[in-house]
């Protein structure tokens, strides 16, 4: 794998004298854009944080190795971007019917302090019955969220506060390697073909 | 038919004969409204609709009144090309002639902040658009689902 991959950039920097064009269009406007350098995710199996699930299970990055995971971050009390999310995910995990039992689907709160266990149980409860919540204490999600380069901040309002935070949803294999993100806003039938992409990662891994 | 023909045609002049003060509002219509169900009252709600300005004279909408809420205010969640997305009133909207502001998930939405009451999946709530020439509009906004993604699916 880490073979395949080396000889990948090679043939990659090769090409590139001929293909700087298009790699820059690639880079700027084009498919690549969504993930800047120095921000792409580590491999799950570079992370290393501990949270508890919303069944009151202890979970880490290494709970989600075996399966490819589609991962983002919100908090229940956000009343626009993640309810949206939630549905948005589960619109696509209906459309991928049973496949979808071949997934890790996870919401991780930016907001722990709110988030309770009990909160997140309560929370992912209306939505797809594959969207597991994790949550945990704000030294561990601060670290989760450094693995995953999403960043988040706490703003106050005149109501208490919110939370800024990334909102696009991160896709991993199965061995647990960074595959690509869908952004929020991007196109629907964008999104299914991705995680499909993602899966199949895992089928060509196990041959 | 004929009776009510007229009632109808009663009911518009009446709108008009009032209203002189407030011809830009009036022109105002607002289609596809719909809000997200709550769980119970401790988090801020959030109501999405199209407010068409048919007229011809630019509208100011300044501010809304509910007593589903203590603090309705309009909002605007931006994402930036680092996939960040933040959250900020959204101040006063202008509406040229002609125009349609749209409020949907991911951008301007109706924050409904201190919720009175838990907003229901299957009721509504009236909402009272404010607008800057001192026109105010009532509108009736059913709530959906949590994971409704728009006026109906
Ligand atoms: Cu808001």
């Amino acid at each position: 794998m880490r073979r395949r991959k080396f000889l990948g950039y090679a043939g990659a920097v090769t090409a590139a004298g001929g293909l700087t064009l298009l790699a820059g269009w690639w880079r700027v406007d084009g498919p690549g854009a969504p993930t800047p350098p120095g921000t792409r995710p580590l491999p799950l199996t570079k992370m290393e944080f501990k949270l508890t699930d919303h069944e009151g299970q202890t979970v880490g990055p290494e709970t989600l190795i075996g399966k490819p995971t589609l991962a983002f971050f919100g908090f229940t009390f956000c009343p626009d971007v993640c309810p949206t999310t939630l549905s948005d995910i589960s619109g696509w995990l209906d459309a991928l019917g049973e496949d979808a039992e071949r997934l890790n689907v996870v919401f991780i709160t930016v907001d722990p302090e709110r988030d309770t266990v009990e909160i997140m149980e309560d929370y992912v409860a209306y939505f797809h019955p594959a969207i597991r919540g994790w949550t945990g204490s704000a030294d561990q999600i601060a670290r989760a969220a450094e693995g995953f380069r999403a960043t988040y901040e706490r703003v106050p309002t005149d109501n208490g506060y919110t939370m800024n935070h990334t909102a696009s949803v991160f896709l991993f294999d199965a061995a647990g390697d960074f595959v690509s993100t869908i952004d929020y806003h991007e196109p629907r039938e964008f999104a299914v073909p991705k995680i499909r992409r993602a899966m199949k990662e895992e089928t060509t891994e196990a041959t | 038919m004929k009776q009510m023909l007229f009632s109808v045609v009663a009911g518009l002049a009446l709108s008009l004969g009032t209203s002189a003060a407030h011809a830009g509002s009036d022109a105002v219509v607002v289609e596809d409204a719909w809000a997200r169900a709550s769980i119970g009252t401790s988090r801020p709600g959030a109501a999405y609709m199209e407010i068409r300005n048919r007229g011809e004279e630019a509208v100011t909408l300044t501010g809304l009144a509910t007593d589903l809420a203590e603090m309705p205010e309009i909002h605007r969640t931006s994402t930036d090309d680092q996939g960040v997305s933040s959250m900020a009133p959204a101040g006063d909207i202008a509406i040229a002639p002609e125009a349609t502001v749209t409020l949907e998930p991911g951008g301007l939405h109706v924050m409904l902040m201190r919720l009175q009451r838990p907003m229901m999946e299957g009721e509504s709530f009236s909402l009272t658009l404010v607008f800057s020439d001192g026109g105010e509009m009532k509108v009736e906004v059913p709530i959906r689902s949590i994971s409704a993604r728009g006026p109906e699916d």
